[in-house]
C-alpha cells in the first residue's frame, strides 16, 4: 500500500562537520563566523529520512523534500542530494542556523506544507531527522505535525515496515540499546528519522539531472520568510575552553598498560 | 508570580527514573530561586508509587492523568495526558527529564499551549529573577546561555547534570480529566525490543564507557585482519567490567559495507557527531581515530583515557587525560587476563 504515500521529508543543510565552528555575535543574535562560506551538506538524519522515504515511494507515492534555508547555499547542497533520490523540492529562503527557534521554523514548514498543490494530507507521511545537526532539539517536527493536525508521531525511528491492510510498524529508539515498537493505522503520521536500516545510494548523475529541472525553479521560485522576533535571547555562546593535558604514556609492555588502566577503572 | 511544574510519567514498576528525580532537582531549584510555587504532574499507567516516591518534595499540588490508556509510551495519550496536566496547573514554566517518552511529546505539547519549549538543557538557573538555561548546539560543539520571555516554557533536562531528588512522602494526588477521542487510539503499542541481558552492551548507567573505533578491523603487524579476535577480547571486556559500549562512526559503518564486523555492534552504539552523546564518569577509547568534530562523542565523559599505536592520535591529543601508545589487542588480553583473576 505504499503506493498511496505521500511523503513531505522536512530538512535542510548543516555545516559540514568537518568544518571547524566558532560562534560570533550578529545584530540578529548569535550565528557562525564566515557562515555562509562554510561547506554545507544535507542535515544527516534528514538525509537518512529521504533515503527510507525514497525506498517507501519506489513503488509508487511521491516524495518532496521541503527545504528552509539561504537559497543560494541550498543550490550548492543539491547539486549532490538530486543525484540519490527521486523529490519534488519546496524551498523557503530562510535561516537554516542552531540558533532559530524550533517554534518558528516550525511554523514556516507547516505553512508551506499546506501550501503544496496536489498533496493529499490523509496519505501524508511527514519525515524529518528526530534532530537537527544545528540546533539538535528534536523538537520542530512534532510542531509541524500538530500544525497540521496529525496526532500519530515517531520519534528515534529506525524502521517501518507497511503491512498489506496500509498499517505500518514502526520502531522507535528507547533508552538502553532497545526499541519501542508501534502499529499505526495507517497515514498521516509523523516520523522523525534516525539512522534507519538503509545505505547511502551512490550518486546518479542523471537522476541529478532529473531532479535539477524541478530544483532550479523551485529555487528560483522560494520566498523570503520574515524573521519573526521571538522572546528567546541569549547571553553568551562559547567554545568549550577546557583542552587537556594527555599524558603520553609509551615504551610500557601491554601488562603493565593493563595494570595501570585495571586501577584506574577501579579507582 | 511563575508557577512551576514538574512533569513525569511512571516506570514500568512503579516508580520514577533517575532522569525524572534530576528533573524534579531541576525543577525544584528553579522554583525556590524564583520563589514561584512548585506542582507535580505525573502520568502513566499506575502513578501512585511514583507520587510516593517524591512526596517529600515540597510541591504544594500533585496532579495525576493516569489510568491504562497511558500506560504506554503513545504520542497521542501521552500528548493529551500532558496537555491536560500543563493546563490545570496553570504554569508558566514546565520543567521534565529529557528521556525517549517526553521527548517525543512535549514539543507538541508546547504547540497545543501556545507555548515554546527548549530541550536539552544542561544548566537551569535564576538570573536577575528570572529562568536562564544553558544547553548545546551544534552536536556539543558550543554552549550557550539563554532566557526567555513567552509562556508557558517547556524545558527538557539532559540526565547527569542534577543532583536525583530524594524524598519519598505520603501523597494522594489529584486525577485530571483527559479527553481522549478515538483519533488518539489508532496507534498501538506492541512492546518494547530490549537486547537480552548478555547481548546488553548500552548500558546508560556504567561507570564506564568503552569506544571502539575502526582500527579494530584494520590490518595488523601480521599484515592480517582480526575483526574475530577482536570481537571476543572487546565482548569479554564489557562482560567483565559491565562497562557501556560506544564506538566510532567508522566501525559502525563497516557493518554496512559487507565487510567482516563485530556482530553486536548497531548505528546504536555510534557516538560523535551524528551519534550519541552519553554521560559516564569514565571513558576508555582504543583504535579510534578522529579530530574534534567526531570526538564530541565524548563530550560528556568526566575521565578519559586513550589506548592507541598512534602518538598523534586526534581522538586523545589535548581531549584525553592519558594516551597509551600501546597495541590495543594485546591490551586489552592483559586486561581480561587480570579482570578474571580479580
Ligand atoms: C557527516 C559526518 C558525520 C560524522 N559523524 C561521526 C560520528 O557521529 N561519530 C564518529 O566517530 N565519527 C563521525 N564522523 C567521522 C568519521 O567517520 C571518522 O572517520 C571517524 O570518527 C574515525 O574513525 P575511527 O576513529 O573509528 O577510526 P580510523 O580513523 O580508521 O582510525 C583507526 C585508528 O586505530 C588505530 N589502531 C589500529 N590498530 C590498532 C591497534 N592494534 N592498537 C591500537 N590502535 C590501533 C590507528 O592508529 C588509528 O588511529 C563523521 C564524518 C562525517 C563526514
Amino acid at each position: 500500500m505504499s503506493a498511496g504515500f505521500h511523503i513531505v521529508v522536512c530538512g535542510s543543510l548543516v555545516p559540514d562537520p568537518l568544518q571547524t565552528l566558532e560562534p560570533i555575535r550578529g545584530p540578529q543574535g548569535p550565528g557562525l563566523k564566515n557562515e555562509m562560506m562554510l561547506p554545507a551538506i544535507l542535515d544527516p538524519w534528514a538525509g537518512h529520512a529521504l533515503f527510507e522515504a525514497a525506498n517507501l515511494a519506489a513503488s509508487g507515492g511521491k516524495v518532496w523534500l521541503l527545504s528552509m534555508g539561504p537559497k543560494a547555499k541550498l543550490q550548492q547542497v543539491m547539486m549532490s542530494v538530486a543525484q540519490k533520490a527521486p523529490f519534488e523540492l519546496v524551498v523557503l529562503d530562510g535561516p537554516a542556523g542552531g540558533f532559530t527557534d524550533a517554534h518558528f521554523t516550525a511554523r514556516a514548514l507547516a505553512e508551506a506544507i499546506e501550501g503544496i498543490a496536489g498533496l493529499d494530507r490523509s496519505r501524508l507521511l511527514l519525515f524529518g531527522g528526530w534532530q537537527s545537526a544545528s540546533r539538535g532539539a528534536g523538537s520542530t517536527l512534532q510542531m509541524v505535525g500538530e500544525r497540521l493536525g496529525v496526532l500519530d508521531q515517531f520519534q528515534g525511528v529506525d524502521e517501518i515496515r507497511v503491512q498489506d491492510d496500509g498499517a505500518f510498524v514502526v520502531k522507535e529508539r528507547v533508552e538502553g540499546g532497545g526499541y519501542l515498537v508501534s502499529r499505526c493505522a495507517g497515514p498521516p503520521a509523523v516520523l522523525g528519522w534516525a539512522t534507519g536500516n538503509l545505505p547511502e545510494p551512490p550518486n546518479n548523475p542523471q537522476l541529478g539531472m532529473a531532479n535539477m529541472r524541478l530544483i532550479m525553479p523551485a529555487l528560483q521560485r522560494a520566498e523570503p520568510v520574515p524573521a519573526e522576533p521571538g522572546g528567546l535571547s541569549f547571553a553568551s555562546v562559547e567554545l568549550p575552553k577546557a583542552r587537556r593535558e594527555t599524558r603520553l604514556v609509551k615504551d610500557l609492555p601491554p601488562a603493565e598498560v593493563a595494570a595501570d588502566i585495571l586501577a584506574w577503572i577501579k579507582s | 508570580m511563575e508557577k512551576v511544574l514538574f512533569l513525569a510519567h511512571n516506570e514500568e514498576g512503579g516508580g520514577l527514573s533517575r532522569a525524572c528525580l534530576e528533573a524534579l532537582s531541576a525543577a525544584r531549584d528553579l522554583a525556590q530561586g524564583l520563589g514561584a510555587e512548585l506542582a507535580v504532574g505525573l502520568f502513566g499507567g499506575e502513578v501512585s508509587g511514583a507520587a510516593e516516591a517524591i512526596g517529600g518534595c515540597g510541591a504544594a499540588c500533585f496532579l495525576a492523568a493516569a489510568g491504562p490508556v497511558f500506560a504506554s509510551s503513545r504520542y497521542a495519550s501521552d500528548a493529551a495526558a500532558c496537555e491536560a496536566l500543563c493546563r490545570a496547573s496553570g504554569a508558566g514554566l514546565v520543567v521534565a527529564a529529557a528521556d525517549s517518552r517526553l521527548s517525543r511529546v512535549l514539543p507538541g505539547v508546547a504547540q497545543r499551549l501556545g507555548g515554546r519549549i527548549d530541550t536539552h538543557l544542561t544548566g537551569l538557573w535564576v538570573k536577575d529573577g528570572s529562568p536562564a538555561a544553558a544547553r548545546w548546539f551544534y552536536r556539543q560543539r558550543m554552549v550557550a546561555e539563554f532566557t526567555r520571555s513567552e509562556r508557558p516554557w517547556l524545558m527538557s533536562v539532559e540526565s547527569g547534570c542534577f543532583e536525583a531528588f530524594d524524598g519519598p512522602g505520603a501523597v494522594e494526588p489529584e486525577p485530571v480529566a483527559v479527553d481522549l477521542s478515538e483519533a488518539c487510539k489508532r496507534t498501538e503499542v506492541l512492546g518494547l525490543e530490549t537486547p537480552s541481558a548478555d547481548e546488553q552492551t548500552i548500558r546508560p548507567d556504567a561507570e564506564l564507557l568503552f569506544v571502539a573505533g575502526a582500527g579494530w578491523t584494520k590490518k595488523q603487524a601480521d599484515g592480517r585482519t582480526h575483526v574475530k579476535e577482536a570481537e571476543g577480547l572487546i565482548l569479554d571486556f564489557l562482560n567483565r567490567t559491565k562497562a557501556s559500549l560506544g564506538s566510532s562512526k567508522s566501525l559502525v559503518d563497516i557493518s554496512g559495507e559487507g565487510h567482516e564486523v563485530i556482530s553486536y555492534l548497531t548505528h546504536l552504539h555510534q557516538v560523535g557527531q551524528t551519534g550519541a552523546t552519553p554521560r559516564h564518569p569514565k571513558g576508555l577509547a582504543a583504535c579510534c581515530h578522529g579530530e574534534e568534530p567526531h570526538v564530541v562523542g565524548w563530550r560528556f565523559i568526566g575521565e578519559r583515557r586513550a589506548i592507541n599505536l598512534d602518538a598523534g592520535c586526534g581522538w586523545a591529543q589535548g581531549k584525553a587525560d592519558v594516551l597509551y601508545v600501546a597495541d590495543a589487542f594485546e591490551v586489552l588480553a592483559r586486561l581480561n587476563e587480570l579482570l578474571a583473576r580479580a
